[in-house]
């Protein structure tokens, strides 16, 4: 149980040198030794996608990766999407068009959709509904979360 | 003033959320806190031969690990103390198991150590044989012996009133259905999750990650532990949805409790998705045998229904509403002269059932509206000219169900006019061109139909709840509430109760929620109650305080005060607005103890008031689907879904629509894809997300919503009604019509969830 490994998880461009043993997950290695409690965990079997970060620039799902494989990387999480006060656009667009309700599957969609869109910034409404269907969310009925991602997109194309 | 109430304002929740700033209760730490881990039974039905403890022990970092043995002072998890009835109690459910297990995930034993990952290899070494028993897996299987002398059958409840065996002897018609509603659950994103934590200084014990009900649940678990009233707090952070299930007590938040306790430390459990999906409450799953009586011109003479209600394995905190409540509106907005129901609560070897979104109403609207269905084709009328001819009409409200039962409650409807909703929905919807483009499109060979289910709700149960408000000398407002948010958004509805009532910006107050050290007493969040409890209180208390400001403003500026208005804080005279005024927080500055400017007055701009009723709100609704079916891979696609509400009066319409849309979906994965299926020997099949198949943004269709209101409730002065439940509660029904229509043959949908599988089965049968 003790194969303990030193790395440096870099998160939202501040380093984290910790020991983590080689079984911790990255979603609770944010959360628990990096206090990163944003990113949240759902469902540890990676369907539910509330825990998903960038990594690489790539939306993962931090509970099926370990954190002794993501050292080094840069990993993106909720908690580094506003530029101070300044919110992201999606950010923004969330609250625009009520697309949470109880907040717990958002980070996982907010980071989805910022992966989705810095990768594909013309993706069709389609291609966008697809990509979304991969995490889940019991409140909203997504149809806002949709209209809040797709507003989100154009603005995002405007200011590019 | 420009009015806030009934504006779709942004809500006060987002920030913390969408910056990753929330605190859910896997959120909270404590410095020194153990984690908790659970040994959970692997059989459905087994008794306990022995269990050890000895390896799991000897593990560096485990710190204890009980068995019933250990904590043998404390009874089952108790009901709610309303819920009380004597006979039931057997069927409690232990905080572990002592001597038999009844479902796969019982607990057996609680593992508690420095570290979750610890504790989960030291649940893995706690050895526990077993010698399995014979199972009960359906409510259909014979009864069984649950304890000596006590069956499996813990309770036979009825609602009747009118004459039923007149109805059916005059009939001109009969129709008799065999249906059954699947086992689903709320399954919210964010699993259940207790960390207890003992002050020694205080002798207070708390509970953190509590949801929906905290004053109701203070009184069980200091009644269960042993402690006194002012020995427990329970505390609600974020909470990552409710839909009934969270929130209630389950012997997880007993043990944290009294493991702090014992052990002098914090102690967190955080339940994992496979626990969840076989631990936390499920519902739904009931076998009705109901049928109905018509006359020769179509209108009902009388309802008959005998159901099998499938309680799981133990009688959890609800004690048997759920089946009481699949009776008591099963009428709803129809003219039902007779009506006679029967509910057979059975214990199964499966995980215990209890409240999911529209309890008892998911189930009774999918057998009532089938019931429509099958006697409109059975007279040859249309299903929405059947339904028309039986709806209460307006002149008949208000409406009162009085049952023969003395315990079932009478349904006093208070407001509505079904009439008005139906036609609006149909002008909504465009019936008159849809419907012959729908025969259209059938007779070139697509199978595609519509349903439509009409339902009925009630809210705003009292009989009170209480507020209070205190204005700061800055001017900003705290509102505490004994209300409760799982998410639907209450801090910004009551803040734009309050906001509208006192005259400041909403955005100025903090509205509290889910503490029981900061009120004495709370509603919480359940069974829609809160906007209307709740807000109303918020209502009286705003009201009270204004009142007050005005009293004091009134000697500052020399003006009578029923000449003054308050306007985004301010307080100025009616017919000069640009002419002396003084804020809240100046008012408030006068008022602290210490001010001289403060008379006779009691110190602070606060207040405190109740809102009590005795009425209960009817809000009503109209679900209506479109769906096409694919007869080769079985797949029925949602076209259209549309939902008709008339919500009295709206408090924010953004997130009632919010509301209705999400509800819908989730009665759509309760339609077309959740179930939680059991192997014979009671093994659940669904413990993972790849089982349990819960929509996504792929099956989600765009629902398209229209609210209405047509009909405010006349019981309380906001004239509002509620919304938790509008969306979820007719979507069985409304999808079972549309599929019967969709491949032309009345009532063949029997069972819910419509699967793929069984609606190849359904093709395969009609073929």
């Amino acid at each position: 149980m003790t194969d303990t490994h030193d790395i440096t998880l870099s998160i939202n461009d501040h380093d984290y040198t910790i020991t983590v043993d080689a079984r911790h997950t990255l979603a609770d290695t944010i959360r628990d030794q990096c206090g990163q409690t944003g990113t949240h965990v759902g469902c540890e079997h990676g369907v539910c996608g509330a825990c998903t970060v960038l990594l690489d620039g790539q939306p993962v799902r931090s509970c099926l990766i370990f954190a002794v494989q993501c050292g080094g990387k840069p990993i993106r999480t909720v908690e580094g999407l506003a530029k101070g006060d300044e919110l992201h656009p999606l950010q923004k667009s969330f609250m625009k068009y009520h697309a949470l309700q109880c907040g717990f599957c958002t980070p996982g969609f907010l980071m989805l959709a910022v992966g989705i869109l810095e990768n594909e910034p013309d993706i069709s409404d389609s291609d966008l509904r697809e990509a979304l269907s991969s995490n889940l969310c019991r409140c909203t009925g997504y149809a806002n979360i949709v209209k809040a991602v797709r507003a989100a997109a154009e603005e995002l194309k405007a200011g590019s | 003033m420009e009015t806030v109430l009934g504006q779709s304002v942004q809500r006060l929740e987002d920030p913390p959320l969408i910056t990753g700033r929330g605190r859910f209760a896997a959120d909270i730490n404590f410095p020194h806190q153990l984690h908790m881990r659970m040994v959970r039974s692997i059989h459905a039905h087994a008794e306990i031969k022995s269990v050890d403890i000895a390896q799991a022990l000897a593990l560096p970092g485990v710190y204890a690990v009980w068995t019933a043995d250990d904590i043998s002072h404390i009874g089952p998890v108790d009901f709610r103390a309303d819920r009380a009835a004597e006979d039931i109690k057997p069927y409690r459910q232990p905080v572990l198991a002592k001597g038999r297990v009844r479902y796969v995930g019982d607990p057996v034993a609680a593992v508690f150590a420095d570290d979750p990952y610890l504790a989960e290899d030291a649940a893995d070494l706690v050895a526990v044989t077993y010698m399995e028993l014979p199972v009960i897996v359906t409510v259909d299987d014979p009864i069984g012996e649950f304890s000596p002398g006590i069956d499996t059958e813990a309770a036979i409840l009825t609602h009747s009133y009118g004459n039923i065996d007149d109805a059916f002897s005059r009939a001109h018609a009969v129709v008799e259905l065999d249906l059954f509603t699947g086992r689903h659950a709320g399954v919210p994103l964010e699993t259940r999750g207790a960390i207890g934590r003992y002050d020694a200084a205080k002798d207070i014990l708390e509970l953190h990650g509590a949801a929906k009900v905290l004053h109701r649940n203070k009184e069980t678990l200091t009644r269960m532990l042993g402690r006194k009233q002012s020995g427990l707090h329970l505390h609600e952070s974020h909470v990552g949805g409710g839909f009934g299930i969270r929130g209630e007590v389950y012997p997880e938040d007993v043990l944290v409790l009294a493991a702090a306790e014992r052990f002098g430390r914090p102690v967190k459990w955080i339940e994992d998705r496979h626990e969840h999906l076989m631990c936390a409450n499920q519902g739904r799953e009931q076998h009705h045998r109901a049928r109905i009586a018509v006359d020769a011109e179509s209108h009902i003479l009388g309802i008959e229904d005998t159901f099998h209600h499938d309680q799981g394995a133990y009688i959890r905190t609800h004690g048997v509403v759920v089946p009481n409540l699949t009776m008591c509106l099963f009428t709803a907005v129809y003219r039902v002269p007779a009506y006679h129901a029967r509910a057979h609560v059975r214990l199964t070897n499966k995980t215990p059932c209890a409240t999911y979104r529209a309890p008892g109403r998911y189930e009774a609207s999918f057998v009532r509206e089938r019931l429509m269905d099958a006697a409109a084709a059975k007279l040859g009328i249309s299903p929405i000219e059947f339904r028309r001819r039986n709806l209460i009409t307006k002149d008949e409200i208000p409406y009162t169900i009085t049952y023969n039962e003395p315990e079932a409650k009478k349904a006093e409807i208070d407001s509505g006019d079904y009439h008005l909703l139906l036609d609006k929905a149909l002008s909504y919807i465009g019936w008159d061109t849809l419907s012959p483009e729908l025969a259209q499109r059938r007779a070139d060979g697509e199978l595609v139909g519509a349903g439509i289910g009409i339902f009925l709700e009630e809210g705003g149960l009292g009989p009170s709840d209480g507020a209070k408000i205190a204005v700061d000398i800055d001017g900003d407002v705290e509102v505490i509430t004994g209300g409760a948010s799982v998410g639907q958004g209450f801090e910004t509805s009551m803040a734009q109760i309050c906001a509208e009532a006192l005259g400041v910006d909403y955005k100025r107050i903090r509205v509290i929620h889910g503490q029981t050290d900061r009120i004495a007493y709370g509603i919480g969040a359940h069974a829609q109650r809160t906007t209307v409890m709740t807000g109303n209180a918020v209502n009286a208390t705003a009201l009270a305080v204004r009142k007050k400001a005005l009293e004091v403003a009134a000697g500052v500026l020399q003006t009578a005060a029923d000449d003054l208005v308050i306007t985004d804080g301010t307080i100025i005279r009616r017919d000069d607005t640009a002419g002396p005024s003084i804020t809240l927080g100046e008012i408030a500055a006068m008022l602290v103890p210490a001010s001289k400017s403060r008379g006779t007055h009691v110190p602070g701009l606060a207040a405190e008031e109740f809102f009590d009723t005795t009425e209960t709100v009817f809000p009503y609704g109209i679900h209506f689907a479109v769906v096409c079916v694919d007869s080769g891979t079985g797949h029925v696609k949602v076209e259209r879904f549309v939902i008709a509400y008339d919500i009295g009066r709206a408090v924010n319409p953004k997130l009632v629509e919010g509301q209705l849309v999400g509800g819908c979906l989730q009665g759509l994965g309760g339609a077309l894809y959740e179930e939680f299926i059991y192997d014979q020997r009671g093994q659940p099949l669904a413990v993972t997300f790849a089982d349990y198949l819960m929509p996504t943004v792929r099956e989600a269709p765009d629902v398209e919503v229209l609210i209405t209101e047509d009909a405010p409730s006349p019981h309380n002065p906001l004239g509002i009604k509620s919304a938790g439940e509008g969306g979820i509660n007719a979507v069985g029904a409304a999808i079972a019509g549309a599929i019967d229509n969709a491949i032309g043959r009345p009532g063949a949908v029997t069972r819910l969830p419509v699967t793929p599988q069984r609606m190849k089965d359904l093709l395969r049968a009609g073929a």
